[in-house]
């Protein structure tokens, strides 16, 4: 029954599939594929602009510094994720309705609104500026990496709060009971046996969020110092006022390998993560 | 089953035959006794509240300022008023460019529902190796970095003569919104029992009207949802805009970028505000629907 099903509907539903491939095909993959061929050619086959990439002194320098960027954004991400997915398996449903709908909220904002309301809140005399000075401190953060830290870690924080809530709401809370019934610390009943049960949704949401901040390009340009670029901002000078597309292409398919390598590696250890973020939690709430 | 040490056997065997007046004292005791061994520590509530605060400053923030002066970023703005809003109305450039993010986003999202739509119904019927290759395939634009694809199609605009151009705006746009159609309308799909498509089919509907009366109906909202993702995604978009943008056509995000950074416009704070405000209602609306699907 089934096999003769198939065999009826297999050739129309696959005509379904052939304007969505084709528009991601033609707009996207081929002119990818077509950045990789030039990053290998001109005029014949190189491995020249990979080379150049690890000899001109710029790039790994620029490569280091998103790296050491996007760990810190990680870093920040899970100390304030944390406690916020801990605290949303602990309260009743209308609370949580609540701290999901406020972690969505970066979801929701604007690019542009949320960019130019983090300048407006670092620049010099700005909110945080005018606070420390009340204790005679200016402090800036505006053109600087601490404030695009600051900035891109609020808009990262729904991908570590998402699958950290997702597998934090997994764990059985009478074995934290137990580990304080046979005479266990706190903190010693939560370092045994909570955090292990939790590791897989913290490795997802650690990947993820890693991946994610590799790639910016709006943060950095706005909110950091021209000195301090980031490989997006390489990516971007190269293309549009060096023109050197075919060195530009090289930098991007490291960037685009890298980030699909983590995706992957996230993907395995997390199950299903989903990057619009609606996935995880209806799951979750089932296995209650 | 698995054992649970905090009903009583007699409870777990038979829960009918308590007297009534039992049995919600019971589970409020046990419900009592879970929250009383260990509440939520005071400061545990101070960090999630500082987070909290965290995630929705930049939100909050440039609302009070779109009040402000056309002068200053002074923070809280000293006299109110609406001289921004009165910036943003009257001014050709904002105003144009606002046209042209809607314009680019209802096509943008147009394509992008159709073939997205059409291609989550192919998916959901197909099993198999091709298929799950299909569907990862079609997620690339979801974690592709945009600026890797901002650098790949500019330069493959500039040949094909799309840059500066509505079409290459809405073609680059309805690329990416193609992922978000396809989740929203998967997930539509997977709530959806295949039977009555048989059913339809043996009372005599041509496979047009089955999709037409019985899928539609059915999955509407997982559409609708999916088309607003697509709107919002594209309306937001900034990265590939800014490389596709040309004196004579950019988008809002473009002029909104251009205001912070060439000369810092003070209109920019109306701007962001109204962006906003309509995006987050949009989103509540679609939150609250999607809720009530859920439901029933």
């Amino acid at each position: 029954m089934t096999t003769w099903m198939k065999r009826q509907h297999l050739n129309p539903l696959w005509l379904l599939m052939v304007p969505a491939v084709g528009l991601l095909a033609a707009i996207l993959l081929f002119p990818l594929a077509q950045s990789f061929v030039r990053s290998l050619g001109e005029p014949t086959w190189t491995l020249r602009h990979y080379q150049n990439l690890f000899t001109d002194g710029v790039t790994l320098r620029v490569l280091g510094r998103t790296a050491s960027i996007s760990a810190v954004v990680t870093v920040v991400t899970l100390l304030c994720g944390y406690p916020y997915a801990y605290v949303m398996t602990r309260v009743g449903p209308g609370m949580r309705g609540l701290l999901l709908v406020l972690v969505l909220i970066p979801f929701w904002t604007s690019v542009m609104a949320r960019n130019f309301a983090w300048i407006l809140i670092l620049q010099r005399d700005g909110p945080v500026d005018s606070f420390f000075g009340l204790f005679g401190h200016s402090v800036v953060f505006y053109g600087t990496g601490t404030g695009v830290t600051i900035s891109m870690s609020q808009v990262m924080l729904p991908f570590m709060v998402l699958p950290l809530y997702s597998a934090l709401s997994g764990i059985d809370r009478r074995l934290l009971l137990a580990a304080r019934g046979l005479g266990s610390h706190p903190v010693k009943a939560f370092w045994k046996v909570y955090w292990p049960l939790s590791r897989g949704g913290v490795v997802a949401g650690v990947i993820l969020v890693f991946t994610l901040a590799l790639g910016f390009y709006v943060t950095p340009a706005l909110l950091g110092s021209p000195q301090q670029s980031l490989v997006a901002q390489l990516l971007a000078t190269r293309t549009t006022q060096l023109l050197d597309f075919a060195g530009a292409g090289a930098l991007g398919m490291i960037v685009l390998a890298v980030t699909l390598a983590l995706v992957a590696l996230a993907y395995r250890v997390g199950g299903n993560v989903s990057a619009i973020g609606v996935v995880p939690t209806t799951s979750a709430e089932e296995e209650e | 089953m698995t054992l649970q040490p905090t009903q009583s056997p007699a409870a777990m065997k038979e829960p009918a035959t308590l007297p009534p007046s039992q049995s919600p004292s019971a589970t409020r005791r046990t419900r009592g006794r879970a929250r009383g061994i260990d509440p939520i520590p005071w400061w545990l509530k101070l960090v999630v509240a500082l987070v909290a605060v965290y995630l929705i400053l930049p939100t909050v923030f440039v609302i009070p300022m779109s009040f402000g002066s056309t002068r200053s970023f002074a923070f809280p703005p000293k006299n109110l008023s609406l001289d921004l809003y009165r910036n943003f109305f009257t001014d050709p450039d904002w105003l144009t460019s606002l046209r042209n993010s809607v314009v680019v986003g209802l096509l943008a999202a147009l394509i992008a529902t159709i073939v997205g739509t059409a291609a989550a119904v192919g998916l959901h019927h197909l099993q198999g190796k091709p298929a799950r290759i299909l569907r990862a395939l079609l997620m690339i634009p979801l974690v592709t970095p945009a600026i890797v694809v901002a650098v790949a199609v500019y330069i493959s605009f500039l040949k094909w003569h799309l840059v500066g151009t509505v079409q290459g705006y809405v073609l680059a746009h309805a690329a990416i919104g193609v992922p978000f159609v396809l989740v929203a309308v998967t997930s539509a799909l997977s709530g959806f029992d295949s039977t009555l498509l048989r059913a339809s089919a043996s009372l005599g509907a041509s496979p047009l009207r089955t999709f037409s009366r019985v899928t539609m109906p059915l999955i509407g909202k997982g559409i609708l949802s999916g088309a607003v993702f697509a709107f919002v995604t594209s309306f937001d978009e900034v990265v590939i805009a800014l490389f596709l943008r040309d004196p004579t056509f950019q988008t809002m995000p473009v002029q909104m970028y251009n205001s912070v950074t060439y000369e810092i416009d003070p209109t920019m704070a109306a701007a962001s505000s109204l962006v906003v405000v309509v995006v987050t209602v949009v989103c509540l609306v679609l939150q609250y629907l999607g809720s009530r699907t859920k439901t029933r």
